[in-house]
């Protein structure tokens, strides 16, 4: 007889992967990425091939050079890191500061910190907020109009080389006159490239919680408590929500496994936490956007909220009857 | 639909795991088996003090005749399954890596009765426990706590509640289901007696909703004995691990039982289905837990069946019997698949507790690889002790027993739905384990 093989128990197992889930978050970016080529033309894709060779191939590298394994570029994370951050890019971004800002989330907030399940940060947000004080104009102060649609001639300045705009939440700030909510909605005013079009957005989180990879308790509690501050300030929470890289961050940022609780008290904690960041942020703050610096607190918090909030266990005292 | 004699569990558990059922041997009526050559009997098959051999080498036994005993009360006696020769006395490496003493006896071929086997005499609760305690039962749905011990009721506990566990949630399994198919009169006169001779008033039998006809055969013979007013059937989602003790009181009392604590302190004693058709069996014959049904299934074994095996038979008789492997097995386990354990060979014999043995195909079963934890939270879901196994695994590495307390690491009890569900595919049961043994190690100083 050949050998047996002997493990500790269980013997079956429901057949989920780490691959896997990282491959449903691939999938369900896709529809935020086809509207962001529709909206701001096929440099969409130019930067996004960029931002994830730059991702993968700084993986392999810096793995190689720890002497690691380097199967890892094979799981889809450094995949969605590179997607994610191409997305919340304006479209006039330098190729090589996309490919940069890649390079750093994987290597300095990812690898450096001991690899995949290990970063205490997001790498994506981390890379970006990075990029942003490295290099402020092209990355807060140009933004391209959409192909399509009123915002499209709604051009404010025009300079030799880039025509720039300003993105809704900025004109809010203003004052000025924004895009109609469909115009919001399906995508068609200036912005990050894959936050404008909140209806490829919602199509990616449903498939997401279709798939279970994601719980909503941290999207619906960060957005809600975002809405709810700015409604009780006085403005129209529908254009928060359209607007800005509110739902691309709530359903595909806040919800990275590593970086918030685990568990339910903890998740909720962690959206309230990130919705009073962002109001707070975008109501007083000289920053038109605050979802970055929002998630990016909370992940600095997550391990202690995880320690206060920890569950009951089955029949302690203080626990659910 | 309800009939007269059952109804629904009251509350569902959080957590748990959506297991495959792969109950395909369920129809296949039990075999009895004959007495194989030899059997080995390890002198602990149950939790408590081990057992010291009360025969020698060259001894001649006989069928249910005692061969080890302990003055211990956690404890139960180990017959003689077989008749034959007792050939050698030795040591014996549980599965749990703990080493104790086994007899070794060589069947004469005869399987004579011992002629000190006699129908136990009952006058009151001493006299049970008394005979509970000699038909060396204990619970042989995978733990193996001496039966006596639980029924022994202290002064001043209050049990109202008997609850007879027939969940079997585990996949494969089919012995519990075959016992309430055979043997539905022992069943339900086994509960009447528990329940006559130490006066609990109520018992609820949970069966999960996969095995209706178990659920209806047992909810007719309790309306036939006009005991529904005392016993019931309560029919339980088919969902792992309703089976656990904790979860089936939950479900089926809807008590919780505290933290570190036992059923009795929330009045409630379980026993395991079979258990209580072999008890019924010895206050009937005087004959004690010499043998027991067995499932034999997996995609390797040529013909799965049920099997009425001798204790101590070993693995390879048992599957020699079933007409051997189609394709070599990776994994042998007695047991279920989610808690039992995986064996080194086919020597490993049959113990009191083990009702399965799966000789499993490597596409059926899984290895553990030890990915790195992504956090994804899976295991703090489906942990039906709303335990965060993540967390245990990592203060159990840094060998914290400060925060193993803290995240209540001694309330796992191993039911590898965490495992199950890892995408990592963690071997977090190992890992728990692990962390109970620093916890525990810390209490002790």
């Amino acid at each position: 007889m050949n050998k047996l093989t002997v493990t500790a128990s269980p013997h079956i197992h429901s057949g989920a992967s780490t691959r896997r889930i990282m491959l449903d978050v691939v999938i369900a970016l896709i529809p935020a990425l086809i509207a962001a080529t529709f909206f701001f033309g096929t440099r969409v894709l130019l930067l996004t091939a960029a931002t994830v060779s730059a991702a993968i191939l700084a993986e392999m590298a810096s793995r190689m050079v720890m002497k690691r394994d380097t199967d890892t570029i094979y799981d889809f994370s450094a995949v969605i890191t590179g997607l994610l951050l191409a997305l919340s890019f304006p479209v006039s971004l330098p190729v090589w500061q996309a490919a940069l800002g890649a390079a750093i989330a994987i290597v300095v907030i990812k690898q450096m910190f001991g690899g995949l399940g290990q970063n205490f940060v997001n790498p994506a947000i981390a890379g970006r907020l990075v990029l942003m004080f490295s290099f402020p104009v092209a990355l807060s102060a140009v933004w391209t109009p959409p192909l399509f649609g009123s915002a499209a001639d709604a051009i404010t300045t025009a300079t030799s080389d880039v025509v720039t705009t300003a993105t809704p939440l900025a004109l809010l700030a203003e004052g000025a006159p924004l895009p109609s909510y469909w115009e919001l909605f399906i995508g068609a005013h200036a912005g990050s490239m894959g936050e404008t079009s909140i209806l490829a957005l919602l199509i990616g989180a449903a498939y997401l919680l279709w798939r279970r990879v994601i719980s909503p308790v941290i999207p619906v509690t960060f957005i809600g408590t975002t809405l709810l501050i700015v409604t009780l300030a006085g403005e129209d929470p529908l254009v928060h929500l359209m607007t800005g890289a509110l739902v691309i961050v709530a359903f595909f940022m806040a919800t990275d496994y590593v970086t918030a609780p685990m568990n339910f008290k903890g998740r909720v904690v962690f959206g309230v936490g990130c919705g009073i960041i962002t109001a707070l942020i975008r109501l007083f703050a000289a920053l038109p956007e605050g979802v970055s610096f929002a998630v990016i607190l909370m992940n600095i918090l997550t391990p202690h909220i995880e320690t206060l909030t920890q569950p009951k266990a089955f029949g302690q005292k203080g626990g659910k009857d | 639909m309800l009939m007269r004699g059952m109804r629904k569990a009251i509350h569902k558990f959080r957590g748990g795991a959506h297991v495959p059922h792969h109950k395909d041997t369920a129809e296949l009526e039990s075999v009895r088996m004959p007495a194989p050559a030899t059997v080995v009997l390890p002198m602990q098959q149950h939790i408590g003090a081990p057992c010291t051999p009360t025969v020698k080498v060259g001894d001649q036994v006989f069928v249910g005749q005692v061969i080890g005993d302990s003055d211990a009360f956690v404890s139960a006696p180990i017959h003689a399954p077989i008749s034959g020769t007792v050939k050698a006395i030795g040591p014996f490496l549980l599965s749990r890596g703990v080493s104790v003493e086994a007899i070794h006896i060589e069947s004469d071929g005869q399987e004579t009765l011992w002629e000190g086997i006699t129908k136990p005499e009952i006058n009151n609760k001493a006299d049970f426990l008394k005979a509970v305690r000699a038909s060396g039962l204990v619970g042989i749905g995978g733990a193996g706590f001496p039966t006596h011990v639980k029924l022994n009721i202290r002064e001043g506990v209050t049990v109202d509640t008997l609850v007879i566990n027939g969940a079997e949630c585990e996949p494969y399994i089919t012995s519990d289901y075959r016992e309430v198919m055979e043997n539905a009169d022992h069943i339900i006169n086994g509960i009447r007696r528990v329940m006559e001779y130490t006066g609990i008033p109520n018992a609820l039998i949970g069966i999960e909703n996969n095995k209706p006809k178990a659920i209806a055969l047992l909810a007719e013979k309790i309306v036939a004995g006009g005991l529904e007013d005392r016993i019931q059937v309560v029919e339980l989602p088919s969902h792992y691990p309703y089976g656990a003790e904790k979860m089936l009181v939950y479900a089926t009392t809807g008590r919780t039982v505290p933290l570190g604590g036992l059923p009795h302190d929330v009045g409630v004693v379980m026993v395991n289905i079979s258990g209580i058709a072999i008890l019924d069996d010895y206050l009937d014959t005087g004959i004690p837990l010499i043998r027991k049904r067995v499932t034999v299934a997996g995609k390797a074994i040529a013909r799965p069946s049920n099997l009425i095996v001798p204790i101590g038979t070993s693995i390879q008789d048992v599957v020699d019997f079933c007409g051997g492997y189609n394709v070599e097995p990776d994994k042998i386990v007695a047991g279920g698949p989610m808690m039992g354990a995986a064996k080194y060979d086919g020597a490993a014999p049959i113990k009191k507790q083990d009702n399965s043995i799966l000789c499993m195909t490597s596409d059926e079963t899984f290895a553990p690889i030890d990915e790195p934890c992504i956090r994804c939270g899976r295991c703090v879901d489906a942990c039906p002790m709303s335990l965060m196994p993540t967390m245990i695994e990592r203060y159990a590495r840094l060998d914290n027993p400060e925060m193993l307390k803290k995240l209540n690491a001694s309330a796992c009890m191993e039911c590898g739905s965490c495992a199950f569900e890892c995408p990592a595919r963690r071997p977090l049961v190992q890992y728990l384990r692990q962390g109970k043994q620093v916890e525990r190690k810390a209490v002790a100083k």
